[in-house]
């Protein structure tokens, strides 16, 4: 196999073997695949060629099915005592781990979306030809939730092509089975039971494992969790009927109660899955207008004064009218700008891979100053008191005097710093390339230091005595502004170097997982995610109860700040790594097809 | 309701001597007291001042509350405020509620104090390893533990709070309570009471009168030493600024209004004599259960 499939990560492990994320070496692009390995101690041969049987009737199962909610199988084989299945990588957690993760219940209209997709696939899988197939073993541990928020069924190790009147082994796991799979019968009434069981313990968070058999008519789903509509418990319990014939018919029959639940409730109205309409929206955003520049554009913009600032890698620094996105000057430096401006007193101040800090006229683009530092500068200046401050590769902090460009001091950091310093409190906060975290007083002083494992290139942000950082070691970081005590760390699916946002209590942040977050700061627990196509390494914007952000995947997202919920997007032809600017009624991103672009917000 | 009440806090409160419990917290002068409270702009603390007071009340002859108050006050280049504070109060029959929570607060105060030891005195005071979020999450399960060890079928509600700097991780499980008291009336509970009737009545079933008088006030669906695992609420947040933290069972909050709590905590600068106020007027009400009360405040 094993010269084909490059094994990146164990993704589980079970009792005869294991199950590995791989890359298909056979496809230049990068194609993952779920490896699951059978491996047979068993010294008995009809034992062992049981097991091997199992195995290889879950590959030809899967190889007759074709479904969006079932991973496809590329491959089987055996290499001496081990058996090889090779199927499509589902990316997601299994609702058993959701379960054990959420501390709150699941709203409604996410179960039930999920309710309809799974009823979806048995209503496939019970009419699939020349037999129906019989799961016989839903449970939350073989449903995945995909990171788009589908759901995939996995694990069709003990799914039965099902022989009408033939009696079989009784095979399934206690809680989730109906009492006829003990009997050794596999129907589509097996499924729906078993449905029934996980949709009970998603609504309700009571493990049926841990209770007695056949006792969910005593756990009205009502009396636990009241949020839950009538109509939807009704459904469930239906669904749970001690004996098959009370139970529904098909998968169909559910499925068809389940959607007139969400009729009723109203909540199909709000399903997050994304559908066809949703991808569709967005489609008519059309900018305001687009300015070309002569290079990528891969830092971000200022708004000041009717006027936009963005730096690009033609070198120039451009000034555009904010209105209708035309020229007003270009100020040239000899290397590409990665930053953020800042404007304060009429002049602008950004650092270019030159090695310096410029500072020009706002309104005429004439130098006023520049300060060299010993590297290329990537960090973007912040002002206060009279001061500029901003890191350079050179591994220093620079403080210098915002009129005349005098050094004050300067902090060494031990590597390049390409955060962009936050000032609040008479304290300075920055991250560096080594994952040293910095605070300094305003003579320069360190206050505190922490160390990340892997690079900050993320940029702090401080509220409410608490300052914010992502880090490439995958965590996002909360610590005491004042002591630098960590207060929480959330873990990222990826390393990050996207600078946090913050709107009341939730904080906003991309990462290299594609994923853009969004996090409750007293919780330190998710509130939603929104996965993109590509790496998000850009900054979200908050304007107006939307989130702003462009990931590498070219897009430019606008999601609800609440929900999480698509918008609109708009595709540029180039990834976007730098972060949005709104200003009222627009908002401005810079993209590597080397455009300027502003939509209405 | 309120003006039977207040008659009779008045009647008792002219006639009661102090009651000062057993706690031996000795009082902040009143007017170092203002001196500290008057610089505490910067939003940079250099200390805490608390008190506490723990009272067995009018009709129970056992205590079944337990109650943590640990001030550290370092000083040097390193120092940051430190603080853990936590109530804790026992159910499920005589002995064993008693033991549950005297076993919770234990257990809790050992592990963090096991955990900080070096943050806190070693030679060279570096911060935890551990977020302070994580620290409360383990702290939790050993205090889980150690209730279930040594009162099995006992149980206690837990509501704990460890400050560090200007952060504060609160713990919390059952129906003791966190309040944010600030110096301007506002009183805010910081923790939802995990019983039934909180329940009923966030989802408009009761009124808040109904509840206050519900035959099942006091029953519980989370508390520590029950189920396998403990379900804590547990969150970080600033300490409160211009204000005090307030931790009490509900021999407090069950007796007396949160004006009534607020107006008492606003009346003195000094959290002990705050404290003890609190503990005569809940006893003035008739003092039904076992009264706990930590008070919490940061100065520069």
């Amino acid at each position: 196999m094993l010269d084909r499939y490059e094994v990146q990560e164990i993704v589980g492990i079970g009792g005869m073997g294991a199950v590995y994320r791989a890359r298909d070496k056979n496809f230049k692009a990068i194609r993952l695949v779920a490896v699951k390995e059978m491996i047979s101690q068993v010294t008995d041969a009809v034992v062992r060629r049981n097991i091997f049987q199992i195995f290889e009737r879950e590959a030809n199962i899967l190889a007759t099915l074709r479904h969006p909610t079932i991973p496809r199988i590329y491959d089987y084989f055996t290499v001496g005592e081990r058996a090889y299945l090779v199927l499509e990588f589902v990316n997601g957690k299994n609702l058993e781990q959701l379960l054990s993760e959420t501390r709150t219940f699941f709203p409604e209209e996410q179960l039930l979306s999920w309710a309809i997709e799974l009823c979806d696939v048995l209503e496939y899988l019970h009419q699939h030809k020349p037999e129906p197939i019989i799961f016989r073993d839903i449970k939350p541990s073989n449903v995945m939730n995909t990171l788009q928020n589908h759901i995939s069924l996995v694990d069709f190790g003990i799914a039965k092509v099902f022989e009408s009147g033939q009696k079989n082994t009784m095979v399934g796991t206690q809680g989730y089975s109906p009492p006829d799979q003990y009997r050794g019968e596999a129907t589509p009434r097996v499924d729906i039971y078993a449905l029934g069981a996980t949709l009970h313990h998603l609504l309700t968070l009571r493990d049926p494992q841990l209770e007695p058999p056949f006792s969910f008519g005593e756990r009205l789903i009502s009396s636990i969790n009241p949020n839950v509509s009538k109509e939807f418990a009704a459904v469930v319990e239906r669904a749970l009927e001690y004996k098959p014939e009370d139970r529904y018919e098909s998968a169909a029959e559910m499925k068809e109660a389940l959607i007139n639940v969400a009729r009723k409730t109203g909540t199909l109205l709000n399903l997050s899955v994304p559908t066809a309409g949703t991808s569709a929206r967005g489609v008519g955003v059309k900018p305001l207008w687009a300015f070309a520049c002569e290079d990528e554009l891969r830092g971000s913009g200022t708004y000041h004064d009717g006027t936009l600032f963005i730096g690009c890698y033609d070198n120039n620094l451009y000034a555009l009218d904010a209105a209708k996105g035309e020229f007003k000057w270009k100020y040239a430096t000899d290397a590409g700008i990665p930053g953020k401006p800042s404007v304060s007193e009429g002049n602008v101040y950004f650092g270019s891979e030159d090695k310096r800090l410029h500072v020009v006229s706002a309104h005429s683009g004439k130098v006023v100053w520049t300060l060299y530092t010993d590297g290329p500068v990537r960090s973007s200046p912040r002002i206060a008191e009279g001061h500029v401050f901003i890191g350079s590769d050179d591994g220093y902090l620079h403080a210098a005097n915002s009129a005349n460009g005098r050094l004050a001091w300067k902090v060494e950091a031990g590597s390049p710093i390409r955060s962009t310093p936050f000032i609040s409190s008479e304290y300075v906060y920055f991250g560096a390339e080594a994952g040293d975290f910095t605070c300094v007083d305003f003579r320069g002083d360190v206050r505190w230091r922490f160390k990340a494992k892997r690079a900050i290139t993320s940029s702090p942000v401080v509220a409410d005595g608490v300052v914010y950082f992502a880090s490439m070691d995958s965590t996002l970081y909360a610590l005491d502004a004042n002591s630098g005590w960590v207060v929480w760390r959330f873990r990222l699916g990826k390393g990050s170097i996207s600078t946090p946002a913050l709107a009341g209590t939730l904080l906003y942040t991309g990462a290299a997982d594609h994923i853009i977050y969004c996090i409750d700061v007293r919780s330190a627990k998710e509130m939603w995610r929104y996965t993109t196509d590509h790496q998000v390494t850009g900054s979200p914007t908050l304007h107006r109860g939307a989130v702003y952000c462009g990931s590498v995947d070219g897009n430019l997202y606008c999601l609800d700040a609440t929900s999480g919920r698509l918008r609109w997007r708009f595709q540029t032809d180039g990834p976007i790594t730098g972060t949005p600017v709104a200003h009222e009624d627009l908002v401005f991103i810079g993209s590597n097809d080397k455009k300027v672009y502003a939509f209405l917000a | 309701m309120k003006s039977i009440f207040q008659r009779l806090f008045a009647k008792k409160a002219g006639k009661a001597a102090p009651v000062y419990g057993n706690a031996a917290t000795a009082p902040l002068h009143e007017d170092r007291a203002w001196d500290l409270i008057a610089t505490e702009n910067s939003g940079k603390f250099s200390h805490l001042i608390s008190g506490s007071a723990l009272h067995p009340g009018q009709r129970r002859d056992n205590n079944e509350d337990a109650l943590l108050c640990l001030n550290a006050a370092l000083g040097g280049a390193h120092a940051q405020p430190f603080g853990l504070y936590a109530v804790a109060d026992g159910m499920g029959g005589h002995r064993n509620g008693e033991l549950a929570s005297e076993m919770a607060v234990r257990a809790l105060g050992s592990h963090l104090m096991g955990k900080l030891y070096k943050s806190l005195f070693g030679p060279d005071p570096q911060p935890a390893q551990e977020s302070l979020r994580e620290l409360m999450e383990t702290a939790v399960q050993e205090a889980h533990r150690a209730v279930k060890k040594a009162a099995p079928g006992g149980g206690c509600t837990l509501t704990a709070a460890l400050v560090v700097g200007g952060q504060m991780a609160i713990a919390h499980l059952g129906d003791s309570r966190a309040y944010a008291v600030y110096r301007d009336g506002r009183i805010e509970a910081l923790t939802t009471d995990h019983s039934l009737v909180k329940r009923l009545q966030e989802m408009g079933q009761l009124t808040e009168e109904e509840a206050a008088i519900h035959p099942q006030k006091s029953v519980l669906y989370r508390a520590l030493g029950q189920g396998a695992t403990a379900q804590a609420d547990i969150f970080t947040s600033s300490l409160p600024s211009q204000g005090f933290l307030l931790i009490c069972s509900d021999g407090l909050w069950g007796v007396l209004s949160e004006d009534d709590i607020q107006r008492i905590v606003n009346s003195t600068s000094s959290p002990f004599l705050a404290c003890h106020h609190l503990v005569e007027a809940a006893n003035a009400a008739g003092g039904p259960d076992n009264i706990s009360v930590v008070l919490v405040r940061a100065v520069s």
